[in-house]
Formats: C-alpha cells, sequence, structure tokens
C-alpha cells in the first residue's frame, strides 16, 4: 500500500502497479493531464511535478520528472502538479509571470518549466546554487530559445503569503501521518498483461536483508533514474521491486572534516552541498549530473551500483580513493570503490548483496585535485570523456598520482601507465607529455555517438595538460570560467 | 437601441484610429504586443493536446512494428505472437489496406505497412491494436520477421557513387560560369557538409480516429497539414473526401516535422478504427518517433567561385547533394529551395546550381524550418569567409562589396529581380549596434596574444534573405470561415494551424481590427477540413500571410454586409458607416457592435461568410528554374561571438546581436519569441545536435539523452535582438508585415562563422579551417589540430 497527499486529500493505493510510472498513474488513470510527456526518459522536464517532503517540521518541495517516477516513490510524500497551482482565472505568481514575459509558444513544455520555476519558488535561494539556467537545465523548450523564461523566472519576487498556501502545518502534519509505517509488500497482477509482479518497500535494513535473501535476483530501486527506462523503453519484466528510499539507515550524510559518508539511498541533491564543500570541482562536476530533477531523484549509491562506464561521479571518486561499504545478510564488507567495477557490466556485488554507503576522503590540501566532464552539451548531459586528476606534488616533485577517467573503457578505470609515468617525476611540461603519451598503454577507447575513438584519446591527454596549465596559472583555461 | 455620439467626439475618436493605429484603442488590435492567445491555457496546463482530449468510450491503442533492417526483402512475416498477445484486438498489415497502401505526400513511394521490401531502419511493417497502449507495444515486439539484406546505401557518399537519385539531378544556371570563373583573377574550391537536424517537437507524433457513420471517420491529428492528411486517408481507406475529417486545434511544436509525417499515424488510426468501429489512438514513443520520422536533409556543398583581389565574385558554381532518404517525400521542393538560396543576399555573377537529390536506405527526410534554404544558404556564406580570407579583408567588407545592388547586380539565378533590397542598410545598422569592427580587432588580439594558450575567440556577421512563397504556386492559397452570432461574438475558422508560432493570435487580431472588436470578442477554432476545405500546410512562413488575408477577406465579406444593412436603415451610402473600437458608426448614430449584429440577423442578414486568398505576382517554371517564385523577401543578420577551447573543442556563443526584418510587424511579442526561438533552435542543428547513424543505416542518437537540443545555459549570455524600425513590406500583405517562421533560423548561420574564426585563431588566423557541421566539440577539436598542422606546413 502507498500513501500520499494531493491537494489536500491523502490518497491511498492498495495494490499499485510498482513499474506504474507517476506520469501514467496522472494522465491514464486520473486523467490529469496538465502533466505532459515529451520523451518517458527524464531528459525533457515535460513531465515537471513537484513532491513535497516532511525534512524535521518543515515540508521541502522538489521538481522530479514524472515520467520515470515510479508510484511506490511517491508513498509518504505530497504531490504537487501544475492543476494544483492555479487557473486561468487564478494563476500562481510563476504561472502569471511566464505568461506575461511570453514564455509559452507551442506550450507543450511550458507546465514541466512551471513546476521547476514553482519548486524554485518554494524553496531558499541556498539550495539552489546553480542559477536560473542551473534550475532550468532539465527542461527542453524547441521554441522559445529560453530568453522569455529566464527572465520570467530573473524577475520573479517570491511572496510570503503566496508561498505559505503550500507546505504549511496542515500539509506537514498530513504528511506526518503518512511517515514511515511497518514494511509493506504486495503483489500486482496486470489485468491485461496478465503479468504479476512483487513490491516491497522495506523501512529497515535488516527488513531489506531478509528481502534479498529471499529474493536474490530482486531490483533494487532507489531514485529509478536508470531503472525508469528499463520500464518505459526496455520493457524489462521487473517481476520483485524493492524500493529503498523509505530506510532511514541509508539516506544518512556524515560529513566529517577527513571526508564524507554518503548512504546509498542519498539523492544526488542532498550530497551536493557537502561534496561542494568537500572540493568546489566536486561539486560542479555533480552539479552537472544530469539536471535538478534528476538529482533529486537519483543517488549516488545507484550511480555507483549499476555500474555504468560513463557513471560520471565515479572517475573523480575513484581519483579520490573512495571506498565502498556492501551489506547484505552476511555482514559488511569495505572494499576501494575502484574494485567494484570488473567489467562492463559486471560488479563485485555478491547476490543478496547491496551497497549500503560510500566513503569519499576530503582531498589533502597538499595534493591537486582537478576533475573535467567533456560532453556535447554543458549541462543535462553524459560524458564523452570524464576526467579526475589527484596529485600529490612536493617540491615540484609528483609523490603520488591517482588519475581516473570514465569514457575510455568499460568501466571507469584508474589511467596505472599515466600514474606511474608522473610519480616519481619532477612537475613539468615533459614529464606531462611523457605522461599523457602513456594513456594509450591505459585505454583503448570505443566509438559510439557520443565520440570517436580517436577524440577520446585525445580529450584524455589534454586534460592531463589542462591540469598543467591550469596548476601553473596560466590565463583562463576554461570557457566555463568567467572571462 | 440607438445611442448617438456627439460628432465632435466621433471625429476625435476617428482621428485618433487614424493617427495613433499602434496605439489603438482595442484590446488585441493589430501591431500589438500580445501574448499568445493560449498562454493562460499553457501555463495551468489546461490547453488540450490530443492526447489530452477525453478518451471516447472504448478507447483503443495501436502501435506499428518496425523494420529492423536498412534494406532487406521481406522473407516472411510471423505474426501469430502478435495476434495471440493478451489485449491485442486486431492486426492489420498491407493486405488489410482497402485502398491504396500509400501515404507518400508528393509520390507514391511510401507504404503505410511494407509489402514486400523494406527500405529503412524503422519503416513501418504492421500495426497491433490492443486495449492499452502497453499491451500493443509489448505485443508489437513479438513479430517474428525474416529478413533477407539486400545492399543499402547509407551516406551521401555511397548514394553519389551507386548513382541513386529520387529524381533526376537539377540544374540552375545564368550566364557562362566555368567561363568566368576561369577569367576571374583569383579563384577557389571547398566543400562543406552538414548534418541534418530532427525536429524534437516537444509533443510527439499522435493521431485519434473515431469511426463514424457509412465508413466515415474523424480524426484528431497532430499535423501541419489537416488537408493533406484527409486526402491521403481517403485513399488508404478507398473512400472519397468528403468522408474523411481532420482537426487539429493545436500542436506541441511542429517545425516542419508534422507537415507530411504525421499522415502515417493518421492513416493508421483511422484504418483501424474503421476496421474495429472503435476509436483508436496512435501516440509514438519518443525514441520510435525519432527513428520513424524524417528529419532535415543533411547536405555537401561543393563551391567553385572565381573573384578579383577585392573579393568580389566574377562567377559562381554550387553543386549540392543531399541525402534524402528512402522516399521522396518533400525531398524535390526542399532541394529546390536550397538552390533558391545557394545566392543568400550575394549577385553570384554568372551562376551554376547543380543539385543531387539522393535516394538512401534511411528514414526519409522531410520539411524542417527552412526547407533547405538553410543548406543552401550555408555554401554562399562558408564561400564568402574562404574569400574574405584569400584577400585578406574583413569578411563583413567582402559580404557588403558581393551583396546584390541596382540593375546589373540585381538579378538572382532564377531570373527574379531582387526589389526590396535592404541587406546593406541593415547589415550596416546591425554593424554599428553591434560594435563588429571593434570587437573583431579585440579578438584577433586576444587569439594571438601568447597569454592566452587555452581558449579562442571567433566573431561573424552573417546575414539572411530569405524567399517567401510556397515554391510550388499552386499551394499559395488559403481559405477562412468567420461566423457571427447574434449576440455579437465571433468564430474565426482558418486553414492554417497552431504549432506555437501564435497564427492562431495573429489571425485574431486582423480579425479584432477588421470589425473594430476587442479580441476577446473572437474565439478562435480548432482547425478542420470540415469547415475549411483545400487548404496547404501551414509551412513556408506563410501562415499568417495565407490566412491573415483569407481571414481579412471573410470578415469584410461580413463587414459589408453590416454596412449595407445600417445604410439602408439610414439612407446613407454604406462606404459611409465606419466600425470603431467596438461600435459602428452611422452617420451621427453610434451602436455597441453587438447591437448591429443583433439587429442585422432580426433583418436576415448573413452573418457567416468565406474569404479566399491567393498570392498574387508568383510564378515559376521548374522545368528551367526561372521565374519569379516569390512574393517578396524577408532580412534580417546577427553578429555572433564565440569561445572555443582548443583542448576538449567545448564551445559556446557568448554574444549574439540580431537585427530582423518582420516589415511592419503584427504582433512585436510573437514576433521577437519566433526571432529567438529560431535563432537557438538554428544553433542547436549547428553546434550540438548530431544524428549519428551507424553503418547498418540505424540511428544511434534517438532520444534527448544522446541526442541534444540546446538547453537553458547555451542561449548566449548576452542575446540582443531588435526588429528593423521601420521595416514595411513593400508588398500589400496583411497590415505589411512579413513573415517570421523560417528566417531566423538562419541567422544562426554567424555561430558557425564565428566557430570557423575561432579555430582559424588557434592557428594564429593563418590558415582557414573548414570547420563542417555541426559543430561538436570533437569537430572543433579535429578543426584546431588541423588548421595547426596546417600552419606549421612551410
Amino acid at each position: 500500500m502507498i500513501r500520499f497527499v494531493l491537494d489536500g486529500d491523502i490518497r491511498t493505493l492498495e495494490r499499485c502497479d510498482p513499474t506504474q510510472t507517476l506520469l501514467e498513474w496522472l494522465r491514464e488513470d486520473q486523467r490529469r493531464t496538465g502533466t505532459k510527456e515529451g520523451c518517458a526518459e527524464g531528459d525533457c522536464g515535460a513531465c515537471t511535478v513537484v513532491l513535497g517532503e516532511l525534512v524535521g517540521d518543515a515540508v521541502r518541495y522538489r521538481a522530479v520528472n514524472a515520467c520515470i517516477c515510479l508510484m511506490p516513490m511517491v508513498d509518504g510524500k505530497e504531490l504537487v502538479t501544475v492543476e494544483s497551482l492555479g487557473t486561468p482565472t487564478c494563476l500562481h505568481p510563476v504561472q502569471q509571470s511566464l505568461a506575461d514575459s511570453d514564455g509559452s509558444q507551442c506550450g507543450f513544455c511550458t507546465p514541466g518549466f512551471v513546476m521547476s520555476l514553482f519548486a524554485r519558488y518554494q524553496s531558499s535561494d541556498a539550495a539552489l546554487p546553480g542559477g536560473v539556467d542551473d534550475v532550468l537545465a532539465g527542461n527542453l523548450c524547441r521554441c522559445t530559445g529560453y530568453g522569455p523564461i529566464r527572465r520570467s523566472a530573473m524577475e520573479l519576487e517570491p511572496d510570503g503569503e503566496v508561498r505559505a498556501r503550500f507546505g504549511g502545518e496542515e500539509t506537514a502534519a498530513r504528511l506526518s501521518t503518512l511517515a514511515a509505517g511497518p514494511c509493506s509488500s504486495w503483489t500486482f497482477t496486470d489485468p491485461v498483461l496478465g503479468t504479476s509482479r512483487r513490491c516491497y518497500l522495506p523501512r529497515t535494513e535488516k527488513e531489506l536483508c531478509e528481502i534479498l535473501s529471499e529474493n536474490p535476483g530482486a531490483t533494487l530501486v532507489a531514485g529509478a533514474t536508470d531503472v525508469g527506462l528499463w520500464v518505459t523503453k526496455q520493457h524489462r519484466p521487473l517481476e520483485t521491486l524493492v524500493f529503498i528510499s523509505g530506510i532511514a539507515s541509508l539516506n544518512h550524510i556524515e560529513a566529517g572534516e577527513r571526508g564524507v559518508r554518503i548512504g546509498a539511498g542519498v539523492k544526488f541533491a542532498d550530497a551536493l552541498p557537502c561534496l561542494r564543500a568537500l572540493h568546489p570541482g566536486l561539486g560542479e562536476l555533480f552539479r552537472r549530473i544530469g539536471s535538478v530533477q534528476v538529482r533529486n531523484s537519483g543517488t549516488v549509491g545507484g550511480n555507483i551500483a549499476n555500474g555504468s562506464p560513463i557513471g560520471d561521479s565515479m572517475p573523480a571518486l575513484i581519483a579520490l580513493n573512495a571506498e565502498l561499504e556492501l551489506a547484505g545478510a552476511r555482514g559488511t564488507r569495505v572494499m576501494a570503490l575502484e574494485n567494484y567495477f570488473l567489467a562492463y557490466g559486471e560488479q563485485a556485488l555478491e547476490p543478496g548483496e547491496y551497497v549500503k554507503s560510500v566513503y569519499i576522503p576530503a582531498p589533502d590540501p597538499c595534493v591537486l585535485f582537478r576533475t573535467y566532464k567533456v560532453s556535447k552539451r554543458f549541462d543535462q548531459d553524459i560524458s564523452a570523456v570524464c576526467g579526475a586528476f589527484a596529485l600529490r606534488i612536493e617540491n615540484g616533485i609528483v609523490e603520488h598520482a591517482r588519475i581516473a577517467y570514465g569514457g575510455m573503457a568499460g568501466t571507469p578505470k584508474r589511467a596505472a601507465a599515466c600514474e606511474a609515468a608522473l610519480s616519481g617525476q619532477a612537475w613539468t611540461s615533459a614529464s606531462v607529455e611523457t605522461a599523457a603519451a602513456a594513456l594509450s598503454d591505459d585505454y583503448t577507447p570505443l566509438s559510439d555517438m557520443r565520440a570517436s575513438a580517436g577524440y577520446r584519446m585525445k580529450v584524455a591527454q589534454n586534460l592531463l595538460r589542462k591540469v598543467w596549465l591550469e596548476a601553473a596559472g596560466n590565463g583562463r583555461i576554461s570557457i566555463l570560467e568567467p572571462s | 437601441m440607438a445611442a448617438s455620439v456627439s460628432w465632435s467626439r466621433l471625429e476625435a475618436m476617428l482621428d485618433k484610429a487614424k493617427t495613433d493605429q499602434s496605439a489603438s484603442a482595442l484590446q488585441g488590435d493589430v501591431h500589438q504586443s500580445l501574448r499568445h492567445d493560449s498562454a493562460y491555457l499553457h501555463v495551468t496546463g489546461q490547453a488540450r493536446y490530443i492526447d489530452d482530449l477525453p478518451e471516447p468510450a472504448g478507447c483503443l491503442h495501436l502501435y506499428i512494428g518496425m523494420s529492423a533492417r536498412a534494406r532487406a526483402r521481406i522473407a516472411a512475416m510471423d505474426l501469430s505472437a502478435v495476434r495471440a498477445a493478451p489485449g491485442v484486438v486486431l492486426v492489420l498489415t498491407a493486405e488489410d489496406i482497402p485502398g491504396i497502401n500509400d501515404v507518400g505526400a508528393v509520390i507514391r513511394d511510401e507504404p503505410v505497412f511494407a509489402e514486400s521490401e523494406v527500405f529503412c531502419h524503422g519503416q513501418s511493417l504492421f500495426a497491433v491494436v490492443a486495449v492499452t497502449r502497453k499491451a500493443a507495444r509489448m505485443a508489437a515486439a513479438l513479430a517474428d520477421v525474416t529478413y533477407e539484406d539486400l545492399p543499402a546505401l547509407i551516406t551521401i557518399a555511397e548514394a553519389r557513387a551507386a548513382g541513386s537519385l529520387i529524381e533526376r539531378s537539377q540544374v540552375m544556371s545564368t550566364g557562362e560560369a566555368a567561363a568566368a570563373i576561369a577569367a576571374a583573377p583569383l579563384k577557389l574550391d571547398g566543400v562543406i557538409r552538414m548534418g541534418g537536424q530532427d525536429h524534437f517537437y516537444l509533443e510527439g507524433q499522435i493521431a485519434l480516429a473515431t469511426p463514424g457513420e457509412n465508413g466515415s471517420v474523424h480524426i484528431f491529428s497532430s499535423t501541419q497539414n489537416p488537408t493533406e492528411a484527409q486526402h491521403l486517408v481517403a485513399h488508404v481507406l478507398g473512400v472519397m473526401s468528403n468522408q474523411v475529417t481532420v482537426e487539429v486545434r493545436r500542436m506541441g511544436g511542429g517545425f516542419g516535422g508534422k507537415e507530411t509525417q504525421s499522415a502515417l499515424l493518421a492513416a493508421a488510426a483511422a484504418l483501424a478504427a474503421v476496421r474495429s468501429q472503435k476509436p483508436v489512438k496512435f501516440r509514438m514513443d519518443r525514441d520510435d518517433d525519432m527513428i520513424v520520422t524524417g528529419k532535415r536533409h543533411d547536405f555537401e556543398i561543393a563551391y567553385t567561385a572565381g573573384f578579383d583581389e577585392r573579393g568580389v565574385l566574377a562567377g559562381t558554381q554550387f553543386e549540392l547533394a543531399s541525402r534524402c532518404g528512402a522516399s521522396t517525400d518533400l525531398s524535390m521542393a526542399i532541394n529546390d529551395r536550397a538552390m533558391f538560396h545557394s545566392d543568400n543576399c550575394y549577385y553570384l555573377g554568372p551562376a551554376q546550381i547543380v543539385s543531387h537529390r539522393l535516394r538512401t536506405h534511411t528514414v526519409s527526410n522531410t520539411a524542417f524550418r527552412g526547407f533547405g534554404g538553410p543548406q543552401g544558404m550555408m555554401g554562399a556564406e562558408r564561400l564568402m569567409d574562404e574569400i574574405a580570407f584569400r584577400v585578406g579583408r574583413d569578411p563583413l567588407d567582402v559580404r557588403l562589396d558581393n551583396l546584390y545592388a541596382g540593375p546589373g547586380r540585381d538579378t538572382t539565378p532564377y531570373g527574379q529581380v531582387v526589389e526590396d533590397n535592404i541587406a546593406r542598410e541593415l547589415i550596416e545598422s546591425l554593424a554599428a549596434s553591434a560594435d563588429y569592427r571593434a570587437r573583431r580587432a579585440e579578438i584577433e588580439a586576444y587569439n594571438t596574444s601568447p597569454e592566452n594558450p587555452v581558449i579562442r575567440r571567433g566573431i561573424a556577421l552573417t546575414p539572411v534573405k530569405f524567399g517567401i512563397s510556397f515554391t510550388t504556386t499552386f499551394l499559395n492559397q488559403a481559405g477562412a470561415l468567420v461566423q457571427l452570432y447574434a449576440d455579437g461574438s465571433i468564430q474565426l475558422n482558418h486553414g492554417g494551424t497552431e504549432m506555437g508560432q501564435g497564427l492562431m493570435t495573429k489571425v485574431a487580431q486582423v480579425v479584432a481590427n477588421e470589425f473594430q472588436v476587442d479580441l476577446d470578442r473572437i474565439r478562435i477554432m480548432s482547425t478542420s477540413t470540415e469547415k475549411v476545405p483545400n487548404t496547404s500546410a501551414t509551412a513556408a512562413s506563410s501562415g499568417t500571410d495565407l490566412n491573415g488575408m483569407a481571414a481579412q477577406a471573410a470578415a469584410r465579406k461580413i463587414k459589408r454586409r453590416l454596412a449595407g444593412f445600417l445604410a439602408d436603415r439610414h439612407g446613407l451610402d454604406p462606404e459611409s458607416i465606419s466600425f470603431v473600437n467596438n461600435r459602428v458608426i452611422a452617420g451621427e448614430t453610434s451602436y455597441a457592435f453587438e447591437e448591429v449584429v443583433k439587429a442585422a440577423y432580426l433583418g436576415r442578414i448573413s452573418l457567416s461568410a468565406t474569404g479566399f486568398y491567393k498570392t498574387p505576382k508568383i510564378h515559376y517554371d521548374r522545368a528551367t528554374h526561372r521565374g519569379h517564385p516569390f512574393y517578396y523577401f524577408a532580412y534580417g543578420a546577427a553578429v555572433s561571438e564565440v569561445e572555443i577551447d582548443t583542448l576538449t573543442g567545448e564551445n559556446r556563443v557568448v554574444r549574439a546581436d540580431i537585427l530582423h526584418d518582420v516589415g511592419r510587424s503584427l504582433n512585436p511579442a510573437i514576433d521577437l519569441g519566433q526571432i529567438e526561438g529560431g535563432f537557438v533552435q538554428g544553433m542547436g542543428w549547428l553546434t550540438t545536435e548530431e544524428l549519428v547513424f551507424d553503418a547498418h543505416g540505424r540511428l544511434r542518437t534517438h532520444a534527448p539523452s544522446t541526442y541534444k537540443i540546446p538547453a537553458c545555459s547555451d542561449r548566449p549570455a548576452e542575446l540582443n535582438i531588435r526588429l528593423w524600425e521601420g521595416g514595411e513590406n513593400r508588398q500589400p500583405t496583411i497590415h505589411r508585415s512579413k513573415a517570421v517562421g523560417e528566417p531566423p533560423l538562419m541567422l544562426a548561420i554567424s555561430v558557425l562563422s564565428a566557430l570557423t574564426h575561432a579555430v582559424s585563431g588557434a592557428a594564429g588566423h593563418r590558415v582557414f579551417p573548414r570547420l563542417d557541421a555541426p559543430a561538436t566539440p570533437e569537430r572543433i577539436l579535429l578543426a584546431v589540430e588541423a588548421a595547426r598542422e596546417e600552419a606549421q606546413r612551410p
């Protein structure tokens, strides 16, 4: 059973299809059609809705993509859709401002923009340091060129009274009654297709371990930013789904001076501030993962667990020597993150085991740490090449080098030959050149729709050169920096 | 009912109307900046697109099975598992089509369902109709198709080598180009390649068909071309056109992608609806939409030019080759338009333009904002840049010196005299306001300074001259139906379709102006073949020009009847009756508009009228490629400034300045929106949007995860857009406005030109880099390396 708040009412769904998306529920079951489907893969933002969640005593609102949000993920939350905001005769200020600035042309993406802007309206600016471009990076518009929408966003000053219409005490009280009941599970049978699937919403890791022991092939779902596509695009027959977002112990961040431990259920959005505190470059790298909507759903743990060779957080975490904590019925074990990725599509996860947390050490102050992501588009794109460099340079000598790349092999992988070429050498242009050349011993990249093998290798080498130039303080080295 | 006003007050009102039209007292008059008519519906999610309409009871869902091969003989197609799948009601193949198995727009070479052979990956094979969309999609995947692969032509090069064409190569020429080039003091030749572009309308393709009596069918179709959908559906069903109604209120974007590509969905849904006698909806998934439907043509343009020491052309040859895909679709007209725009704003001298239209085994390319014009224009602009480099002048000066001018330099390669040329004034105004020359000097100094090891900057000004009219002359016609109700309210119907461009708002403004009533009195109706028959696609930027005139004609008919009626009553000359600010003035009497309508109804006056318009002056002989295909030209120019990273090829547009000619704007707010949106869309085409086909002809970038249209942060940080002040169409178009849908897209050519400048800066501006499009980081990095290598050579 799942329960959530919509327009002030508590909705209860007894045995919902755990693979039904929130967008399907809205559009097909409820005929609440203001929320649109543009891509069904979380990339265009036309389906953006806002979920309210109780954090302490207050309700915090965040934009998510309804198209890859599976219904059990709405459990315990408040759902806000474009219909919740206003009507043509009584517009919400976000809606009024967008209309007044000619922010809609075909109008199909518009409800999604409204909801992204509404989430911003309800939040304090500090939570969204990337500015308007970042707030809107997950909403594609093909008509306007974005200018009018940006203007609307920049000119809109939130009004306290209007803001108070949402997330008041009443809503908080309703949400608190929904908070974490016992572990719930049910079987759903599709009335048309006849297929059945089992759904679990554990509340503790102990329950999770038991479920996984009984169902070693179960699909773990945290933010569904990947699993959602298995459903909408690949029609994978997922028989057992375990939703872990209700497990409090996995939603924990422990930030210390020497590093930060991030529970596997922690969303990118929640991890971002402490990653930024560890290192600004790390913060910017994580800001460029997906979009606001994706980071409000996706988890650092999920990004690691599914082992994608192009997961953009991996090279940086490997360069920082992050450690992974895996848990299961037989206890927990810790391994270096780099050892988790065995081969393309193969990870060091035993049946019944799950990723519990990742520990990211802070870069040592005497370590030169840089990370770069190169993609066709700056925002909300997957990298062609992503490189991370942690170099301990003392007295002009590279004492120690940890260098890792994504997009260069079947897994995120350290550049052993390159590291060896640098280690113990003077930090000079010549040693950088030797190390850059050594990258061709480390990797044999592939050509695909994102980039050719030759380009990937060239850029991998150039990113090392970029570290050198940047360290040398030699003028502007990135067009992302202001001129 | 009579209410009188004093003469002095009346005169004051008339004076005000005459002298200060833009400050009209009407709410919603022409030339006012008004928000989109559906803006409040858009922002509240209440604007209904086809998938938002309440589904009729018993609605079924259709999905198609698609070819997994680029070219193959279908040895066997076993659909038993599809038929047996849960929820399946009906399976349809080519054999189930009672009429003609074809939805080709011009030539019958586009089957609804493949027969014995497939010609591109993703081609429709069969349809499955089920009780839910998911059941239909799951069932469609169960088909067991046995293919016998045949050799497939995927690329332009492969098709050229095989001589595979959709029609014979076309030649447009004036004078003896080869001889003129040979005799010129300087010459050069080169090649530019540019990729295609997916429309990425946010609302995917969709149709909802409901069966009617006697084999008739009603179809909601997200289409720019309801009439063509009607005709094609009638052919497929084997019924007369009057049995088929096609309706659309709005699309969630079109950009040309729903001019012909929507017909497959309409036909499949209609066939299934008629066969099942149930409503049937067919909505494509985004990935399938991108795989199955056509895109902008990719082009390869070779140029050869002779010129003098100042870079002035003495003779020019262009050889265009485009990938048309598996069927003809609109490729003939698209490639014609590429030829028409190979001159852009320039007098080419004796010129020869050859165009090869290549048939490949890839998805059939189709209309996309600009319709071949952008590609043709790119050849001219690359040529200008390269000539400027060769003669060592600022490319802006070479462009200015090559512009069309007075007699002797005023005739296009297709024989049309350029009569409305404002390119020079417009370019010079923009160059000044954007401070182009100082910025270019500063940028070249930056690029050659040793203090800047990584970043290079570039700047360029490129103009646009875009011909307005369908080059297929008969399409330049439109109809409208205006209906007044006895309470004074108005319904407006016309053949144009709304895809976000604000057409409905503008045409309603025209009608409001005609009747002199506030805009909110007018209800904009959905576009339906029931209301206005035999319409043309809303395309070629012509929507407002054609439908605005037709609606005006309809409104004028009714107005004349109302005036005649009132004149009779008052014993006045009908000419003396005037409509001003929601009132009708007859002699000394002023009536509220609705009073007059009510009285006319009681007086048995018809309050409904059709209007018709056809564009005058235009003619074209396709056999000789000569004539006067365009009623007028729309002009514009842009200055773009870019930065590139010479280590990664990453790039961005940091500033753009645009000056664009919309004649006398019907609605400046909407026109500015078209300009900005067109520019950014053009930027995407030339930078981040890359269609990657693999060797088997499969599109690898078929979703927004891999196909990257501009996002919010890609918009230039500084974007200054001005409308050309005092612009007025020399032709008597609707309120002297100019078409604006397509031309601004081509302003983005300045971005590629600026990127080329930046790449040349990576080699000290000592070489000319032939950067192809889309200029992805990869292409830019390769161009930087090639330029540096070339600069090293002795």
